[in-house]
Parts: C-alpha cells; structure tokens; sequence
C-alpha cells in the first residue's frame, strides 16, 4: 500500500499537478482507483470528467457501507469517521471477520493501516518525482496505464465483466482522437449498457429480479468486494 | 480549478460512504445495481489505462511505452506486487528509450 502510495505521488507529479494536490488528495478523497483517474483527466485537460469519473468509481462504497451493517460502534462520531476509511482493502478484510467486536477491531485496524500507508507513501513519491527531471526518460508514462491495468485484473475473472470492460476500453481508444479529452472514457460505458441490459431481459423471465450469471461460480479473491451473497 | 475539482471529489466520495453506512437499516441495493457498480469501475479504469497506453494525445503512444505497459500487465497476471509492476513497466520503457525506440 505504501508503494501504491508512492507510485501515485511519483505520477501526479509527473502529470505536472503542484505538490499540495496528491497530497490532498490522499488525505481527502483517500480512493485509489479514483486519484488515479482524476490526475489522468486533469492531465488530459478535462475537470469535469475527472470529477464524474471519479465519482462512478467510487459509487462502490455506497454497498461497501449497507455491508458494514453494525461495524463501526455505536456513536456517530464513529460512523462519520468510518466512513472515511472505508477502502476495498479494509471492507474485505473486515468482511473476513465474524460479525461483532472481532469485526470491528479488524476494520478499525485495517482502516487506519491502510490511511496512514496510503498517505506517506503519496508523500514519499511526490518527494521522490520532484526530484527526478523528465517523466518520458523514467518511464513514468508506462507506469501509470501498468499501473490501472493492475487494479483492474483481479474483476477481470468475471467473464462477463471482462466482455464488458473489453468493449469499452475499444470504444474508448478508437473514439479518443476524435472526441475532445474525458468524454472518450466516460463513454466506455456504453460496453456496460449494451452487453449487461439484454443479457439481464432475458433472465427477468426464468429467473425474476436476478441475473443468471450472478449466481456463475467465479473464482475471485476479494469477494467481499461485489457485496454478493455466496448462491 | 484545481482545488475545486479535488473538493468535489472528497465531498461526493464521503457522501457515497456515509450514504451507506446511514440508510443501511431501511434500504437495500437491488441486486442488478450492486452487480453493476464494480463492472462500471473497472470499465472506467480500462478504459483510462487503454487509451494511456496506446495514445498520446491523439497519435500512437510509439513503442516504449506499450511494451513497458505489457510487461506491467504480464507480471500483474502472475500475481507479482504492485510496486514491482510499475517499477518493471516504468524500466521496460526507459530501457527501450535509451535504445533509442520511440
């Protein structure tokens, strides 16, 4: 996590982002994937999508959080403060616990880890990145797509996320030359509603309110991360 | 600009948090939109590495910095550690570089 950390800082930076704005980041939006994203898009010159981008990502927390029924205590300052550090990684390994003060302990312990690794390792890569001069001669450019590429394989064994994911990133690359920056990757959506909506029609009949291929057998590693029960 | 982008992006991500963890006693997420949510991270994030790896700024990226992403992805799928991914992907290009490839 700590090299996760750094990684960020050393590529925000190489995006030309002032030093205070990964550090903010961490230690503010504190989601991986959608710091990521939103340094691309504001390196691509496209706020907006940066903003929208980030956010889909993140709409990920919202089950994340109706999983964690009972994990936080019961004051609200807990709630308000466990919100903040909830984090696939801390989900998962919370998840893992049985429900109770077992749970807790483990997403308290998780949570804080994760914060303080993710936040001195972007600082220790802003360090490092600003000490460096060219980003092309480090390899920094491939760096970052490697980088994405790697968050998203473990989602990649779903074969239907993977036809889905697939025909986005190919929309995406053959639209990026002729659409302005951002709108081409907010339109990898499109993957999304046109291989999951028919696919989901025709299981309504046999199979009501449920996806077939939500019950397949999937090997995954974090499975807390879709929230589903176990068919 | 900056700070604007970055604000929005802490108050919507802590807002999709808390809005879990407050409504977790009267609602549940229907099970097609739970599914849906993690299909439409990993499209994003794809989507973003795909056109970074291949294009820049419209034209092809060249050949270092693909063969460096390659290498990257190839020791993700063998499970190697994140840090040793984007060291390797990041040396791969600069090596291809200093060989003098685009």
């Amino acid at each position: 996590m700590l090299g996760v950390g750094a990684s960020f800082g050393a590529i925000a930076s190489a995006a030309g982002l002032p030093a205070w704005a990964p550090v903010a980041m961490s230690a503010i939006v504190f989601a991986g994937g959608a710091q990521f994203m939103a340094v691309g898009l504001i390196g691509a010159g496209n706020p907006v999508a940066a903003v929208l981008g980030g956010l889909l990502i993140n709409s990920r927390h919202l089950p994340f959080g109706l999983a964690l029924t009972g994990t936080f205590g019961d004051r609200r300052w807990h709630r308000l403060l466990g919100s903040h550090l909830m984090t696939d990684e801390a989900v998962a390994f919370s998840l893992a616990q049985p429900p109770g003060a077992a749970r807790r302990r483990a997403f308290w312990s998780a949570g804080a880890a994760v914060f303080l690794c993710w936040n001195a390792g972007t600082v220790l890569g802003v360090l490092l990145g600003g000490a460096v001069g060219d980003p092309a001669a480090l390899g920094l450019d491939a760096a970052f797509p490697a980088g994405l590429l790697a968050l998203v394989l473990p989602s990649l064994r779903d074969r239907s996320t993977r036809a889905v994911v697939l025909l986005g990133a190919f929309v995406t690359v053959l639209a990026t030359p002729f659409l302005p920056a951002g709108l081409p990757v907010l339109l990898a959506l499109v993957g999304l509603v046109v291989l999951t909506l028919p696919a989901y029609r025709a299981t309504i009949g046999p199979a009501p309110g449920r996806p077939a291929e939500a019950c397949d057998p999937v090997p995954r590693d974090r499975p807390s991360e879709t929230g589903e029960p176990p068919c | 600009m900056l700070i604007a982008v970055i604000l929005a992006l802490a108050v919507g991500t802590y807002t999709l948090r808390l809005a879990g963890v407050i409504l977790q006693d009267r609602f549940n997420l229907p099970s097609w939109l739970e599914r849906l949510l993690p299909m439409a991270a990993a499209t994003l994030l794809a989507a973003l590495a795909a056109t970074s790896a291949l294009l820049d700024g419209g034209a092809l990226a060249g050949v270092a910095r693909p063969t460096g992403v390659l290498v990257g992805v190839f020791l993700a799928w063998r499970r190697a550690p994140f840090a040793l991914v984007i060291v390797a992907a990041a040396a791969t290009a600069a090596g291809l570089r200093l060989l003098g490839l685009p």
